[in-house]
């Protein structure tokens, strides 16, 4: 375990003084429906922070991801937006707003009937500003987003990857300082994907956007986000930054989601095929978080020499997040009772994060 | 040009011709101005529009329904004293074209109403997210994004109103039709007939075949 790499500071995360979203208090229930799609929802997203939304299909993510610019109405709470509440302007004021703040959909949703310089140019045109200004931010955008080459193509002419570029500049054209992601790279194909990610991680730094994405895919939040929240039946069931929401979840939906990016996930069969401990001995299943500075010694080997354990490694695996390294690892420890107890203890003491590995995890 | 028609009948014929050209056309220029707004209108006020309401939505679906449901031949004769205060007659060619503009008003509001309705909602959806307001959204989004649509909704209109057309006969209006049921059929003219109905198929064709390829040519998808 070798991670000698200082923590560096991240800039963004729940600094700022007055956030520039803030949701109170959102519920949503639609007619007919069995139960809320959001059920008192509250989150605050910092100037400049990425924020990420995580659940599964049905959790209530789209709903609130377009409560944000009022798509959907909620049937109460309070959605503030760079210090301005939307639910208490009106039509012309709310109209103002959504300008000012851009989104990006699954779908696209393009205009089959422009073409691309006329799709990005549609905000403004919405906007009503002139030709010549239009034409400028058109030209200035297409760049931003590789797009230069196909500037007169229709939609239809475009990949996945390249309609999702149109709508990025689309969403960025009007200059808004916060944008909603709506599920942006799912439909898109793993390399589209990694390509759209960087290129809103880009812009994200050039712009100093404050932006806001839901998605069903940890890959996304780990790849783009500062922090994140898990939305489980219409509640925020967690949330935190993304390092340690990663690193140490508490929710099992939260341990389901992140396992599938952290890749601590003993592999099935394993457990069973464990020896039993010997006669005076005891097996204990850990899992083992590695994070920050203090990873520089051997220390599994040192706990294996001290102690007189035997420790058997079932999963593990060094990453980083941000540029946070950490390492995790699932082991089988062997070992007399008080031994095993002590080197637990032991690395403790230096700073790891020593727990029973998660029943089902197996 | 049609040496198995006497002069007579040729000048009849070419008079007809343009009879029904003028029905169709006043009809079908009529049924576009005015069911345009009226399939907007119903497409708006519906339950999940843009505007929904349902004070104006159902009423103005009966309506028409009203008037789709009524056969055209009745539906002719039925409004008579509205085609007199229009038209200031009830008889002949320019008195033909009320029904038919109404009737195809009809039918032409329900092909641009589902036309409509085929415009993906999401790109409705980014419109409202960029703030766009209603009258935007019309202009600039649902009617250029169904004009595919639209146009081939009024090529079905035209052609339909090609077949209602041959009726007005029963009100004076003359045309092609009429000139096929007087002499093909109630003299005995087989030739007139079948030229009639020649014609009737070319001049279908015709507008069938530049109304696919206009859409060809508007259509981005």
């Amino acid at each position: 375990m070798m991670l000698d790499h200082p923590v560096p500071e991240v800039p963004t995360a729940a600094a700022a003084a007055s956030p520039a979203i803030r949701l109170t208090g959102l519920r949503r229930h639609f007619p007919g429906a069995p139960a809320p799609a959001l059920d008192g929802v509250s989150l605050e997203v910092a100037a400049g922070e990425v924020f990420g939304i995580v659940g599964r299909s049905g959790a209530g993510k789209s709903t609130l991801i377009r409560c944000v610019n009022l798509l959907e109405r909620p049937d109460a709470g309070r959605v503030e937006v760079l210090g301005r509440d939307l639910t208490a302007v009106d039509a012309a004021g709310l109209r103002a707003a959504r300008r000012g703040i851009g989104m990006v959909f699954q779908h696209f949703n393009l205009l089959a009937s422009r073409s691309v310089a006329e799709n990005i140019a549609f905000p403004l045109e919405v906007a009503r500003l002139g030709w010549a200004e239009r034409e400028a931010r058109v030209a200035a955008l297409l760049p931003l987003v590789g797009l230069q080459a196909k500037r007169d193509a229709y939609p239809a002419q475009l990949s996945g990857g390249q309609k999702q570029r149109v709508g990025i500049a689309r969403a960025l054209a009007s200059q808004p300082g916060i944008l909603l992601c709506d599920e942006a790279t799912s439909a898109l194909d793993p390399e589209t994907t990694a390509e759209i990610l960087a290129l809103l991680a880009d812009l994200r730094r050039r712009l100093r956007l404050t932006v806001l994405l839901i998605t069903h895919e940890m890959g996304v939040v780990k790849a783009l986000c500062d922090r994140v929240a898990v939305l489980e039946a219409g509640r925020v069931i967690e949330q935190g930054r993304v390092f340690d929401v990663f690193t140490r979840p508490r929710a099992a939906t939260t341990r389901r989601f992140v396992a599938e990016v952290i890749g601590d996930a003993v592999p099935p069969g394993t457990l069973a095929a464990l020896p039993p401990p010997g006669p005076g001995e005891v097996r204990r299943l850990l899992r083992v978080l590695f994070a920050g500075p203090h990873g520089t010694r051997a220390v599994i080997s040192e706990a294996s020499r001290r102690f007189g354990l035997d420790l058997n490694i079932l999963a593990g695996r060094v990453d980083a997040i941000g540029a946070e390294p950490f390492g995790i690892m699932a082991l089988a420890a062997y070992g007399a009772p008080a031994a095993v107890e002590a080197a637990i203890g032991w690395m403790q003491d230096l700073g790891l994060t020593v727990g029973p590995l998660p029943e089902g995890e197996g | 040009m049609l040496p198995w028609l006497s002069p007579m009948l040729q000048e009849l014929l070419l008079e007809a011709a343009w009879q029904t050209l003028f029905m169709v056309g006043a009809a079908a220029s009529i049924a576009v101005l005015l069911g345009l707004p009226l399939a907007l209108l119903l497409q708006l006020t519906a339950p999940g529009g843009l505007a929904p309401n349902r004070a104006v939505n159902r009423p103005l679906g009966l309506l028409v329904n009203a008037v789709r449901s009524v056969p055209f031949i009745i539906l002719m004769v039925a409004i008579v004293p509205f085609t007199r205060l229009v038209a200031g007659t009830s008889i002949g060619t320019g008195a033909a074209v009320v029904p038919l503009a109404l009737a195809a008003t009809a039918f032409i509001a329900r092909l641009f109403e589902n036309a409509l309705r085929e415009v993906d909602p999401g790109v409705v959806e980014a419109a409202r997210a960029m703030g766009a307001t209603r009258l935007q959204i019309v202009a600039k989004v649902l009617v250029p994004e169904a004009l595919p649509g639209l146009l081939a909704a009024v090529t079905v209109t035209l052609v339909s109103l090609v077949g209602y057309s041959a009726m007005a006969g029963a009100v004076g209006g003359g045309g092609l039709g009429d000139l096929g049921i007087r002499f093909g059929y109630q003299r005995f003219m087989p030739e007139v007939m079948a030229t009639v109905v020649l014609i009737l198929i070319l001049f279908v064709q015709g507008l069938q075949s530049l109304g696919d390829w206009l859409v060809r040519r508007l259509s981005r998808r």
